[in-house]
């Protein structure tokens, strides 16, 4: 039994198939340009200038992936369970909510401790808000795209509500402004910037580091062995006296957890304080990430970048050439379409190799 | 039968309908054929016998156009002819019917036929027309279908036949199946071997691709055998035997199964009174009672559908009883998880084993541990050994000779005999009390199944107790010490080994004889 050796050829599809999608749906995109008058290589090197051009850009858009990293790690783990989480923006949110509480009310710990148990609140609470869903999946059969959704609505109302009572800021109160948002965080609170006066913090690394703990609770572990049992086949599992209903509700809780600590790290990381429209659509965008990704935590680092640079780059795109940041959102699901839809192509064209290679042998 | 030894003593005589000479086909790392002959007489039915993997479809793909060979030529009625697609092959008359049927499950029946025909009303589908030929032929051939039905109403063997009339349709003096019994209950296989024979007296030259000898001797006039992508001979079926065909099938002899006389010793499994509804909410077993013992092999033998499945699931904790009591080794286990059976002892073949045996986009080695994963000697805390995993696997792989590339190849690109043994060899490795074994041998070779029956023949002299769920009645009158027949969820019969008769046998299994 040697070690098959490396499939080069496969490596290089699987990294050039990603790399041809987001080609192409650029060229899509320049096309929706022309539509709209605009010339597409001012519009593109504005956006690759916004997103790479500049220490300030790239740093910009490593705070973008941060997010992203974490929130597509926990999307990787319910995916390989088969299990679907649309419920990133909510389990953000409870996280956020954590990342403000738990600074304002422990605002005489020490940085040291006051971080770490923020982090983990922040795990905890968006953990809480994947359990419930999965728990309903796992004991009901409820489906976990309808209830994660509606967990989605529930948190951003829950978010609302404290913001304009408890956890309104006591300054604006005294103004009379009236800002939903809460007081700023201790100083100690905050995660340290790496790179000042650029935005990227420590957070970045927590990510990485979190991206690369999910790889190995899947390939290393038997939690990740049994979690993508049971996503391939449910019926095997069983009958392997696997718990199948429990991995769900695992893989669930686990996505949400990540999705908690990216909305707290988001909170003392760049905002300093909860405020309204935090989340900016990380729990969505992240599903894109991990699908660019492949669904593995690895191939989601360079993936969560790639969508951090057009999320920073489009802001640019849009103050230089005035088109509509709508557009980026509109280039980024063509991207999906066409990696996703590539990447059905090769698994076809693979089984097919693979058919032919069998038919060799006759059977 | 007249047809049949007519057409057999004439054969040679006769220009070949087809010969495929010194055929050449290389794939990426294999040569699927290499110099095969092969040749097809008018009037006869030619089995291509082999293995899986032996390259019988390759050649015939070659034959119907859909591969082009190496080298070689292919002669039809005399004359060469190199097909570039089956459209070229069907010109010439040859149909093909696959495994797989290719027929769209939303149309009717008459739709599916004209699909791809010349209409007179184009662009409109003529079906009228075809209506009325089909007509004639279903009824030349003994073919009864309803040519209004839809598609997706009929049963696999309906379909089948629908293949068939259409490939007549089409002009197809000669006609390829590809393994057409794999999907047929034996009473469709008798009425499609009646409509061979129809066929053939019609002048219709058959090539029947199969791996079950049974049914070559049952059908075929001639047969070539294919092993390793050569042509190893071809014999008439009057002139060969059962023995000859295994020898040259796999290349080596295949001893007979002999299994030695034993004292069957103490209770494994004990069954008394065993209810449980089957999947429809009616009860699919009305009051099972057996007893498994130690250093025995007991056949559970029945048509297929008379609670079988419910019995084996019921067996490995995966289906709830109503009623009754299950003993592993004395112990009570009908209340018992499946983790904790197989803890006391249980070993579980299923019957679907792509869909509950295995993972098929998990590599060899990721199979071997579906349930150890968790046994403390391959885990430390929740980190998984793979050194330990490693070794185990591979030791597992080279014990029961499972052929595979490596341990990290996904599972579902072996083939069917290679995926059974290494079910089997994990099983086997937790050296269990008791093993149920349901329909360990569908669907594989004969060297895999010959293989599967000596595992459990040793199992059985190592003092575990065997149960043994199968439709094939041969396998069960060839490894098991007693038969039990089942009919309607009840065993109506227990038969010894030596006394029982296939007729005593088939009379219980149809609820008569009990």
């Amino acid at each position: 039994m040697k070690r098959p050796e490396l499939d080069w050829g496969k490596i290089a599809l699987n990294v050039l198939l990603p790399v041809a999608g987001v080609i192409a749906a650029l060229c899509v995109g320049a096309v929706m340009l022309l539509a709209l008058k605009v010339n597409p290589i001012t519009a593109y090197s504005a956006l690759f200038n916004g997103a790479m051009g500049s220490t300030f850009g790239l740093t910009q858009t490593l705070v973008k992936a941060t997010p992203l990293l974490l929130v597509g790690s926990g999307i990787c783990i319910a995916f390989r369970a088969n299990v679907i989480n649309i419920g990133g923006e909510g389990q953000i949110i409870v996280g956020a909510l954590m990342g403000a509480w738990v600074p304002l009310t422990f605002h005489y710990w020490p940085g040291w401790a006051l971080i770490p148990a923020t982090c983990v609140m922040g795990f905890l609470a968006g953990a809480a808000w994947g359990f419930i869903p999965g728990i309903l999946k796992a004991r009901l059969r409820v489906n976990e795209i309808l209830s994660t959704i509606m967990m989605n609505a529930i948190a951003l109302q829950l978010m609302n509500l404290l913001l304009q009572g408890p956890l309104m800021d006591p300054e604006g109160i005294a103004r009379g402004t009236f800002l939903a948002q809460s007081a700023q965080l201790p100083k100690q609170a905050w995660l340290a910037r790496l790179l000042p006066p650029t935005l990227l913090h420590s957070g970045a690394i927590i990510a990485v580091v979190l991206a690369l703990l999910a790889y190995i609770l899947l390939w290393k572990t038997t939690i990740g062995y049994s979690i993508r049992a049971v996503g391939l086949n449910p019926s095997a599992s069983r009958y392997s006296g696997i718990r199948v209903p429990f991995y769900e509700a695992l893989s669930l809780t686990l996505a949400g957890g990540f999705s908690g600590l990216a909305g707290a790290i988001e909170v003392i990381g760049v905002q300093h304080r909860l405020m309204d429209g935090l989340t900016s659509g990380y729990g969505f965008t992240g599903i894109v990430a991990a699908l660019l990704g492949g669904l593995h935590p690895l191939g989601l680092i360079p993936a969560s970048v790639v969508f951090g640079g057009l999320l920073v780059g489009a802001d640019k795109m849009q103050r230089a050439v005035q088109v509509p940041s709508s557009l980026v959102t509109a280039i980024l699901g063509i991207i999906v379409l066409f990696v996703s839809g590539a990447a059905l192509w090769s698994r076809r064209w693979s089984a097919k190799r693979l058919a032919r290679q069998r038919l060799g042998g006759g059977a | 039968m007249e047809t049949k030894a007519a057409a057999s003593k004439a054969a040679p005589a006769k220009p070949g309908r087809v010969e495929m000479r010194d055929i050449v086909k290389c794939f990426p790392g294999v040569r699927a054929n290499s110099q095969v002959c092969f040749d097809v007489s008018p009037g006869e039915v030619h089995a291509l016998l082999g293995e899986n993997g032996a390259g019988k479809s390759t050649l015939m793909r070659q034959l119907y156009g859909m591969y082009q060979p190496d080298e070689g030529e292919i002669l039809i009625d005399g004359l060469p002819r190199s097909f570039r697609s089956p459209a070229d092959a069907i010109r010439a008359g040859i149909g093909m019917i696959h495994q797989h049927f290719m027929l769209v499950p939303t149309l009717t029946v008459a739709q599916n036929i004209a699909l791809g025909e010349r209409s007179g009303r184009w662009p409109l589908a003529d079906t009228k027309r075809v209506v009325a030929r089909v007509r004639d032929l279903a009824e030349e051939y003994g073919l009864a279908v309803d040519l209004d039905a839809y598609v997706w109403q009929l049963s696999v063997g309906e379909q089948q036949r629908v293949e068939i009339v259409k490939a007549l349709y089409k002009g197809a003096g000669l006609i390829i199946l590809d393994e057409p019994t794999a999907v047929l209950t034996p009473q469709e296989v008798d009425d499609l071997f009646v409509t061979f024979r129809r066929m053939v007296a019609e002048g219709h030259s058959l090539i029947f691709i199969s791996h079950k000898l049974g049914e070559v001797m049952a059908i075929a006039d001639r047969v070539t055998v294919l092993r390793d992508g050569q042509a190893v001979g071809s014999r008439m079926i009057s002139e060969t035997n059962r023995d000859e065909l295994v020898h040259m099938m796999v290349g080596r002899e295949i001893k007979q199964l002999e299994p030695r006389a034993l004292e069957a010793g103490a209770s494994r499994l004990r069954i008394q009174g065993l209810r449980a509804l089957g999947d429809r909410g009616t009860e699919a077993l009305c009051g099972i009672d057996l007893e498994v013992r130690s250093g025995e092999i007991v056949g559970i033998a029945g048509v297929s559908g008379n609670g079988q499945r419910e019995l084996a699931e019921c067996l490995a904790g995966m289906r709830a009883a109503s009623a009754g009591t299950v003993c592993l080794n004395g112990r009570d286990i009908g209340a018992a998880s499946l983790n904790e059976r197989v803890d006391a002892g249980m070993a579980y073949v299923p019957e679907e084993r792509m869909r509950d045996g295995a993972i098929g986009e998990f590599s060899v080695k990721e199979n071997v541990f579906l349930h150890d994963h968790a046994a403390r000697r391959f885990r430390r805390g929740i980190f998984m050994k793979a050194r330990a995993m490693n070794e185990h696997a591979a030791e597992l792989v080279r014990e029961f000779s499972v052929k595979t590339p490596s341990l990290d190849t996904p599972l579902k690109t072996l083939s069917g005999g290679n995926i059974q043994k290494l079910i089997l060899a994990r099983e086997l490795s937790r050296s269990p009390a008791l093993i149920v074994a349901a329909q360990p041998t569908r669907g594989v070779d004969v060297g895999s199944t010959w293989y599967i029956h000596q595992c459990l023949l040793q199992q059985r002299e190592a003092g575990t107790g065997v149960l043994l769920i199968s439709e094939d009645l041969d396998e069960i009158r060839a490894l098991s010490d007693r038969i039990a027949v089942i009919y309607e969820g009840v065993i109506v019969g227990i038969v010894e080994r030596d006394s029982a008769s296939v007729q005593e046998i088939g009379l219980m299994m149809s609820g008569v004889g009990a």
